[in-house]
């Protein structure tokens, strides 16, 4: 780490630096792709549009808890949605709070679960270039993530070797409600090509698959929706360990985005429980799942985990490790947690350093 | 004994001498349908006969995988489970149970038709009452429902309900929706009118993926997110305002895990202070409902790899009047008597065994001294 970052000057208490790992830009709309689509494309998009196993063409079936899911006060002055003006959000966040760089994660398009396939992989690589030249190359603390069409490999495996090298881009981002379990052999060229390339695998939740949202089927309400996020990503990391992607690709590193942190011991000692009763079936894993996963997965931290006791936070934090821990604010959506109070447990400056820059610089190979 | 410390098998062992245990989840096996047969009304044993409908073990609990029979609780031939001899020396013995309550998994709530899951409930049933409850005083036993449709479910309950030996109602933790809406209502009005508490168990009706993203390649994952099903249906429960309406009603989450209840319920709180608008019925804080009206049987623990942790997990679950007593025979969790994990205080096993069963179970409290 830099000098110049320590002390990078900010209107916030903090001077650290911070690496903010799940920010929000957006589209002003789906023809802001138009000039990285080809004809044919951008008349499919006109017409057909976005077709996705969801029923709305312009809503979540889970309406959220504000429009655009966003903090009201970060709609842009200038018009558009919360996350589309660049100045907007280098005011609001990037300057404001002194951080250093913001992981780009984007929700309001997507490509990996279009229907159409060839689609897919037309807007994938579209929202790739937009990123490049909208975002990431107006300001160098903006970082993205490869979008890839992930249910066709072979498609989404060319996209990373499109950007590999590229370092505006620092991860691969797969929407993770896809048509089989992540961990399934379908996916395990993406998670090749990523590893062969340095690049960890960030997964947001996000996108449309068809499946009932949980095992027990379609809830009802946002209320269940938006915890329910926490608890699929928890069987998305059980699917990885136990499929055996991480056992086969050990340098390979996965980010979970946005899915809370405070389930990962629990998670870990069911899985461990039962592997140890069942391993036989799974003569994959040479250990046990939870030294995968302490091994190659980093959790973000929004939203905090808020224990009724705030001191089990810090149990709770170093029995997942303080060097698999990356702070992350979630801008500009209704939950944003502010770097200034987010974490409600009191950190040493070691501690401190890590979850809010360090750890991100090391995953991410920020420069 | 990898999971239990010896201080706390000798404890406990103690306590099971001294007071006895009630057990709140174990498994008796239907051997097949022939042993149903004469359960049956004239149609469906004609039906079952002529068709060869048989063979509806659960497929999230396949008898012959270890986990579902500990190799010493397994019968020369037959299932585990399907003994009563064997049940009685193997579950009720060894940890002095007063009661211990029947959960069977037969496969009528999973089958598409609804009038064939009402038949298949009724015989499994009155098997149960004739074959295990009639056969031992100690067994109690939940009623299986055809939960596919609720009038038939209610009308099970109603038939079953003076039996004051069934002392609670059994659904499976994966079904066609989740419990909280309101079609399922009435099941939970009969419950209440009954005192039978609603016990979700482990096991999935296959209506649904057993995760978000499909399913999984292995039986270990499978079971694993097993308990993705019940937070699901805690969360509907709680969001839907189940409890608010019916305020006597007791859950029992069964074969679900509990370690894990601490962080969801910490999740759930904060989502709902945000989101409350959305469920102006739920009126208190998702972590007081479920201090209130849940109860978790033991088995399996899912113990982190030390006491203190327990410790302080059970410190987080913050009431001692959630666990169960449960061998959860004749699946295997815990080798020898270890049926009790390391970090549980003596006090907590003393309510757990007992206490917490018989404030759970009003019509266990009907018998015992």
């Amino acid at each position: 780490m830099s000098q110049a970052l320590l002390e990078r000057d900010a209107p916030g208490q903090t001077k650290l630096g911070i690496v903010d790992c799940d920010v929000h830009h957006a589209t002003r709309s789906p023809q802001d792709l138009y000039p990285f689509l080809s004809h044919q494309w951008r008349e499919h998009l006109a017409t057909y549009g976005s077709r996705r196993p969801s029923p709305f063409t312009g809503a979540s079936p889970f309406f959220k808890s504000a429009p655009a899911l966003s903090r009201h006060d970060t709609w842009p002055p200038n018009g558009g949605s919360p996350g589309s003006d660049l100045k907007f959000l280098q005011e609001q966040l990037l300057d404001r709070y002194g951080i250093a760089f913001g992981m780009l994660h984007l929700l309001t398009v997507t490509g990996m679960d279009q229907r159409n396939q060839d689609f897919a992989a037309a807007m994938c690589r579209a929202i790739n270039q937009w990123q490049y030249h909208t975002w990431t190359q107006q300001d160098q603390r903006l970082k993205a993530a490869i979008v890839v069409p992930g249910e066709d490999a072979a498609a989404a495996v060319a996209e990373i070797e499109h950007w590999a090298g590229n370092r505006d881009f620092c991860q691969v981002s797969l929407v993770t409600h896809t048509i089989e379990p992540l961990g399934r052999r379908r996916y395990w060229p993406i998670y090749e090509a990523a590893a062969a390339h340095g690049l960890p695998v960030g997964l947001h939740t996000s996108g449309y698959n068809g499946v009932a949202v949980t095992p027990a089927g379609w809830p009802s309400y946002y209320v269940e929706e938006h915890h329910e996020v926490s608890i699929s990503q928890q069987a998305l990391i059980t699917s990885l360990a136990c499929e055996g992607v991480f056992a086969r690709l050990p340098s390979l590193k996965v980010v979970i985005v946005e899915a809370g942190l405070a389930w990962v011991p629990s998670l870990c000692w069911r899985l461990d429980q039962h592997w140890r009763r069942m391993r036989d079936e799974v003569p994959h894993l040479k250990q046990a799942p939870s030294e995968y996963i302490r091994q190659q997965v980093w959790f973000t931290t929004q939203p905090m985990d808020e224990p009724e006791n705030p001191e089990h936070l810090g149990a709770i934090l170093s029995w997942i490790g303080w060097d698999r821990i990356l702070f992350a604010t979630d801008y500009p959506h209704w939950d944003f947690d502010d770097p200034e109070n987010a974490v409600k447990v009191r950190l040493t400056e070691e501690q401190r350093r890590k979850v809010f820059r360090d750890n991100a610089h090391a995953v991410y190979a920020l420069t | 004994m990898p999971f239990a410390s010896v201080y706390a098998v000798e404890e406990t062992a103690v306590s099971f001498a001294n007071n006895g245990a009630i057990d709140c989840d174990i498994h008796p096996a239907v051997p097949g349908m022939r042993t149903l047969l004469p359960y049956l009304d004239d149609h469906w044993r004609e039906q079952v006969t002529l068709r060869g409908i048989d063979g509806l073990d659960s497929a999230s609990f396949p008898p012959s995988i270890p986990a579902n029979g500990r190799p010493d609780w397994r019968p020369a031939s037959g299932k585990p489970g399907s003994d009563l001899a064997m049940l009685q020396a193997q579950a009720l013995g060894p940890f002095n149970t007063r009661y211990a309550i029947c959960n069977c998994l037969y496969g009528a709530s999973s089958v598409f038709n609804a009038d064939l899951a009402a038949a298949l409930s009724r015989a499994i049933n009155d098997w149960l009452a004739a074959e295990w409850l009639d056969r031992e005083k100690r067994l109690r036993a939940s009623i299986v429902v055809p939960v596919q449709d609720t009038d038939l479910a209610v009308e099970e309950i109603e038939r079953r309900a003076a039996d004051r030996r069934f002392v609670q109602i059994l659904l499976p933790a994966g079904g066609e929706a989740p419990y909280g809406k309101r079609r399922f209502w009435p099941i939970f009005a009969a419950a209440e009118k009954h005192q039978l508490p609603v016990c979700i168990h482990a096991g999935s009706t296959f209506r649904h993926a057993t995760t978000h993203n499909g399913w999984p390649s292995y039986y270990l994952e499978d079971y694993v997110v097993m308990s993705h099903a019940h937070q699901a249906q805690l969360l509907s429960l709680i969001s839907e305002g189940v409890f608010t309406r019916f305020p006597n009603l007791t859950v029992v989450l069964a074969e679900s895990g509990f370690t894990w209840l601490p962080q969801f319920m910490w999740r759930a709180v904060k989502t709902w202070r945000a989101m409350r608008a959305e469920v102006p019925w739920v009126d208190r804080a998702p972590a007081e409902i479920i201090r209130d009206h849940v109860r978790f049987t033991l088995q399996p623990t899912d113990a982190p790899p030390d006491a203190r942790m327990m410790e302080q997990t059970m410190e987080q679950i913050g009431t001692d009047r959630f666990l169960l007593f449960s061998t959860d025979y004749p699946h295997w969790h815990f080798d020898a008597q270890a049926a009790v994990p390391a970090g549980l205080s003596p006090a907590l096993v003393q309510r757990m065994l007992l206490d917490n069963p018989l404030e759970t179970y009003p019509r266990l409290r009907e018998t015992l001294q």
